[in-house]
């Protein structure tokens, strides 16, 4: 479970002073559910889920991953977390099982229990044929395969997908897509972040619409949509945020 | 602080370091290749000039050289000179490198010498500073004096005096220093200056790699969320800057120690002169140990220093940029260690890399000045710790870590 508890980001910036990057914002996402933050570029969705994940540190307010509190006991929710993005880049001269191997005792596998997982994982993602090649020499499809591997080795309760699907082909958008289904049906809790109206239709059970940091709206899509009186999500966010 | 994440983190950086061409290269081959290359090279060279230098022998105009056909025979016999015809530019010609040197010998030179009449002249133009043609001066010299001594030999005999009577006594030098001294006052600032040098050169590569390449490829993001502290990582990576730069200075003595054994005896000769008969160079192993037991704290401040500066790059070349002024900041003081009359006291044992490059020097011949060796590795330590604090504090920080 998460649940964020006027979770807020400031920056200082020479230029533009205090920037509120996430402004109080407040949320719970449920084991078994997929929770869709939905914000143009600049919205704090990012930063959001840096907080979620202790990559960075709340200005203000709190937020409990897994039972955790991401201020007070930051590793141990990074224990309880899987974390996926664009941005999560591989080690180009490890190995595909290096790799995982690497995650995996940084989250105290080793020995016999850490080499059973990464098997599990290579033959559930059919990773076997490249497993010993080196990441830099995979393709973006066979890298996606790898970086999953490595967010499920310690098999995380909580998962984190940050605007996943950016700059991936169709073919490997749809293998996240279908990664992110996945996780619901085991019962983990995901949140994820986009921008593509589509993706947020398709897989979210809930939906927080963030702009300028401040979370404007939230609820299923049917009560987003009931509550606009219409039916394209697209407009239901164009109209929220100008509203704002 | 879990150890067994430290070592994880650096296992894993060893590995990806290893498999990494141009860490290998600054971490392996330039220290073991650098003494051999520079030694041989410059042994070659220098032999090659000076065999050069015989075989063509200095080009020498004679002004003047009928009025003194007895010492133009001299000059003309002599080896290593070659006498062109005269002409009237010669200055010009010496200036321009053309010719060596010219021998100017005045009017009626062999007439006022048969007389014992007013002593003539003799004036030898040359280029200072130019090495041939200070080779060609060092020769000329030599003939007219030889040609003087005969021709006051001469007038003794004539005067039926002895020539001994210009001898009263005899004058002799003999290098009373220990061989290991001799070799350590030779080659004690240099060696030191390279070692220090290749420390924080076999460093600066995965230093960059580890924290600005880091953050240019994306991976810091993936490593920041898993479970490993930022204490934890900054060790690991720390401990793998400080491996890659001890590797470094371990080889880099190591392949001077054996370029020392192999080419020594060679180098020694060749440099031996009259007045330092028997000079041969050693460095013994104990000194070699010492001077790697100081180079030590250095490597833990300069992988420190570098860890922390290249941390606050968004890139690899960034990094780069701001590391070159470091070099210069190192290369400094270690330059200062080099020049003569800069010796060790307790101020200059607190100044960090010009202490460890003095106190090498001392050890490299043969003084162990042992309360301020324990100074200067004191004081190294507690700059190391400063350094390693200040890197700690810098992977804390997430303007740092996330500059945009």
């Amino acid at each position: 479970m998460i649940e964020a508890q006027a979770l807020t980001k400031t920056f200082r910036d020479r230029k533009r002073g205090e920037i509120h990057a996430v402004d109080r914002v407040s949320f719970t996402c449920q084991p078994g559910q997929i929770y869709g933050l939905l914000g143009a570029n600049g919205a704090g969705k990012t930063t959001t889920l840096r907080m979620l994940a202790t990559i960075l540190q709340p200005s203000d307010g709190t937020a409990r991953v897994a039972g955790f509190d991401v201020v007070e006991q930051p590793e141990r929710v990074r224990a309880n977390v899987g974390f996926l993005s664009t941005a999560t880049a591989l080690y180009g001269r490890l190995t595909a099982r290096e790799t995982v191997e690497y995650f995996g005792r940084l989250n105290g596998l080793n020995g016999g229990a850490l080499r059973q997982r990464i098997e599990e994982l290579f033959k559930l993602l059919e990773i076997g044929e490249f497993a010993d090649r080196r990441c830099d020499k995979l393709s973006t499809g066979m890298k996606q395969k790898v970086s999953i591997a490595r967010t499920l080795v310690h098999d995380p309760p909580v998962m984190i997908f940050d605007e996943p699907t950016v700059g991936l082909d169709v073919m490997t958008a749809r293998t996240i897509v279908g990664f992110i289904r996945d996780c619901r049906t085991r019962g983990k809790t995901v949140i994820f972040s986009t921008h593509v109206m589509s993706e947020a239709e398709k897989l979210c059970d809930t939906i927080g619409i963030l702009h300028d940091g401040r979370l404007l709206a939230e609820g299923t899509l049917a009560e987003l949509r009931q509550r606009a009186g219409m039916e394209d999500l697209e407009e239901i966010f164009v109209r929220t945020v100008e509203a704002a | 602080m879990r150890l067994s994440n430290v070592r994880t983190v650096f296992r894993k950086e060893l590995l990806d370091q290893l498999r990494d061409r141009r860490t290998l290269f600054s971490m392996v081959v330039v220290p073991i290749v650098l003494f051999p290359l520079m030694t041989i090279g410059f042994g070659l060279l220098a032999a090659r000039m000076v065999e050069r230098a015989r075989q063509e022998g200095a080009s020498v105009m004679l002004l003047g050289g009928e009025h003194a056909p007895a010492l133009a025979e001299r000059v003309r016999g002599t080896e290593g000179i070659r006498v062109v015809p005269a002409e009237s530019d010669y200055k010009e010609q010496i200036s321009d490198k053309k010719i060596r040197a010219a021998v100017q010998i005045p009017a009626g030179f062999e007439e006022n010498l048969r007389d014992s009449g007013d002593a003539p002249t003799v004036k030898i133009l040359h280029y200072a500073g130019e090495i041939r043609s200070q080779f060609a001066l060092r020769t000329l010299q030599k003939v007219l004096r030889d040609y003087r001594d005969e021709v006051v030999e001469d007038r003794l005999r004539a005067a039926k005096l002895s020539p001994a009577l210009l001898e009263p006594f005899k004058s002799e030098e003999e290098n009373v220093a220990p061989p290991e001294k001799v070799g350590g006052a030779v080659l004690g600032g240099l060696i030191p200056y390279f070692i220090i040098i290749l420390t924080l050169t076999g460093a600066a590569y995965p230093a960059i790699d580890l924290t600005a390449g880091e953050k240019e490829r994306g991976t810091i993001e993936t490593i920041l969320a898993s479970p490993v502290s930022r204490t934890e990582l900054v060790a690991g990576k720390f401990l793998m800057v400080v491996t890659a730069s001890l590797t470094t200075s371990i080889l880099a003595i190591a392949s001077f120690a054996a370029t020392f054994l192999v080419a020594g005896q060679q180098f020694s000769d060749s440099m031996n002169r009259p007045g330092t008969k028997g000079m041969v160079f050693v460095i013994s192993g104990k000194a070699i140990a010492a001077v790697f037991f100081m180079v030590l704290p250095l490597a833990v401040l300069f992988s420190a220093a570098l860890l922390a500066i290249s941390l606050l790059a968004k890139s690899y070349k960034e990094a780069q940029s701001y590391i070159q002024p470091l070099i210069i900041v190192v290369i400094l003081p270690a330059i200062v260690a080099l020049l003569p009359g800069v010796e060790l006291n307790p101020k200059l044992a607190l100044v960090p890399v010009l202490n460890v490059s003095l106190v090498s020097k001392e050890i490299l011949t043969g003084n162990y000045p042992w309360g301020l060796i324990a100074l200067i590795f004191g004081s190294s330590s507690v700059y190391a710790a400063a350094a390693l604090f200040v890197a700690v504090r810098a992977f804390q920080r997430e303007s740092v870590l996330f500059r945009t």
